[in-house]
């Protein structure tokens, strides 16, 4: 892979939330690539390239805390609206935030290290003043600098990311964490069709390593 | 308004002390814990309703601060002022449910008008598109979970209550007594407190979703102020006394930043006074050294030594 960047991300928490449990959400064991490729846009992104992960390094043990919060979940009940809009007036139309919380728990990761190995590939977007040396070299820049457009997160904005390029040559920390399998695991939303689908993959971790299927292998599930 | 050149980095250093900074629905009401290390937590959502409320207290009426996330509004009636707004002759707009822009241009009006109003929606963003749909709007201000420097020791205070709440009670209260003006059975009641505790908060601004929610000069120096004040305007049986001790800012001389966020939140190192002297919170010798109780019993450090280049650091407080 020639066009290949490395960046090492991390943080005290992380929240990488599992679809079917997003109500009271639950992390996924680990970082997934749609996250992974969040993170290196936050660094640095142009309609003329896309991201894609090759492999995730998980570098700490996988460990969990659960953090309960009060949340707003609710939508205006329609019927109070009406019977306010037929008085035309606003008064007395009233959602107490103290009285209609939502509690919420998350089962967060804590304390976890990532390796994101990742190359990018341009778009039908990319003109002839784009061309992958020029990308790569602003995304290496920027990450060695700790440019970024906004500060990268961990799943979900209130979990920053520490970021910090692993430059040409130098090692990938070894990981703590052995073999395992993680089930299905989402790969990415496609954000190319109407109802935004997503797409999973069968995710397994190798000594620590998580091999992302390339996009459009038959490995991702639709 | 001059909107925001720079990305800036802050710490927030802030104290309580015999109060409970963030109850943990968890645990009781306990203040939030880290279970692995007994450190205390605050969470980020904690941190800006007090900017929030700060702003509505401060700038309340003014045009442009008005306050999204309110104590006592209906999120979908602000979605529907941007409306009328913006379609004043359509009569649909008073009346209909559901509200979709008709196409990506009015979206973004309605999401500018959104951030034009809202103080906290240009802040911190906003997820509009519950029935009436304004989109979602990504702030440029994030906040971090905020620790204390020492793990905390939460005390359960159990307090009583002279008045019954209800004539069954009462009566069942003068039942235990044996007619003395203090009745035994009374109303127990609790209340956890941290006796001191320091808290760690990081937040950064980017620059570059500054640009597109409108968040300007202007507004960042509020923020800092609300930062610096929002506890003076937070008093409460349960908070106890709370206040921000020290704003630290990291300005960069661009828009994306001159240096990763963690090294510069390095420079600025909280540790134990002893006698004068900093000694590091893990320090080994720090045993013998009754708990902390007020905030000289720390020294806040900054390393202004070669800084990176284009980095320039603010004490705010």
């Amino acid at each position: 892979m020639p066009y290949g960047i490395k960046l090492h991300v991390s943080g005290p928490y992380a929240c990488f939330t599992r679809p079917e449990m997003k109500v009271e959400r639950v992390s996924y064991d680990v970082m997934t690539p749609s996250a992974a490729r969040g993170i290196l846009e936050a660094v640095h992104w142009k309609p003329a390239i896309r991201w894609v992960i090759d492999r995730i390094h998980v570098l700490k043990p996988i460990r969990f805390q659960s953090i309960r919060r009060n949340e707003v979940g609710h939508k205006a009940p329609a019927g109070k609206i009406r019977t306010a809009m037929n008085r035309e007036s606003l008064e007395g139309l009233a959602l107490l935030v103290d009285e209609d919380r939502q509690q919420r728990a998350s089962t967060v990761l804590v304390d976890v290290a990532y390796v994101i190995e990742a190359h990018f590939e341009l778009t039908a977007r990319a003109d002839a003043s784009d061309n992958e040396g020029k990308h790569l070299d602003i995304f290496n820049r920027r990450a060695a600098r700790g440019q970024c457009f906004h500060q990268p997160c961990l799943g979900t904005r209130e979990f920053a990311a520490d970021f910090r390029l692993i430059g040409e040559g130098e090692p990938i920390p070894a990981s703590e964490v052995g073999s395992r399998d993680l089930g299905f695991m989402l790969w990415d939303i496609d954000h190319t069709r109407p109802d935004r689908p997503s797409m999973f993959f069968r995710a397994e971790l190798v000594d620590g390593v998580l091999h992302v299927p390339q996009p459009g292998s038959p490995e991702i599930r639709k | 308004m001059t909107t925001l050149a720079n990305r800036y980095e802050f710490v927030l250093l802030f104290e309580v002390t015999n109060g409970n900074p963030n109850g943990d629905p968890d645990a009781g009401n306990l203040p939030r814990m880290d279970p692995e290390t007994n450190h205390g937590l605050v969470t980020d959502v904690s941190l800006k309703r007090k900017v929030r409320n700060y702003m509505e207290f401060a700038r309340s009426g003014e045009p442009g601060f008005g306050i999204y996330v309110q104590e006592g509004a209906i999120l979908n009636e602000k979605h529907r002022e941007a409306y009328k707004a913006l379609r004043p002759d359509a009569e649909k707009v008073a009346k209909e449910k559901s509200l979709n822009p008709a196409n990506d241009e009015e979206a973004l009006k309605l999401r500018d008008f959104m951030c034009r109003n809202f103080f906290d929606v240009r802040t911190f963003g906003a997820v509009m598109s519950t029935g009436i749909n304004c989109g979602q709007v990504r702030g440029p201000v994030q906040v971090t979970f905020s620790h204390s420097v020492e793990p905390i020791q939460p005390l359960e205070v159990s307090i009583t209550r002279m008045a019954a709440t209800s004539e069954k009670e009462k009566s069942a209260q003068q039942a235990g007594s044996d007619g003395n003006e203090r009745t035994e059975n009374r109303t127990m009641g609790r209340k956890h407190i941290v006796p001191y505790g320091l808290y760690r908060a990081h937040g950064f601004i980017s620059a570059k979703l500054a640009e597109r929610t409108g968040f300007s000069e202007a507004d960042k120096d509020l923020l800092f102020e609300a930062l610096e004040n929002m506890f003076e305007h937070d008093r409460s049986a349960a908070r106890g006394e709370m206040a921000s001790r020290k704003l630290i800012v990291f300005r960069h001389d661009c828009t994306l930043g001159k240096a990763p966020a963690h090294v510069l939140f390095d420079r600025v190192q909280v540790g134990r006074n002893v006698d004068g002297e900093f000694r590091a919170i893990n320090d080994r010798g720090l045993g013998n050294l009754p708990p902390a109780r007020k905030f000289s019993d720390y020294i806040v450090t900054i390393d202004r030594e070669n800084l990176p280049a284009g980095v320039e650091v603010i004490e705010r407080l």
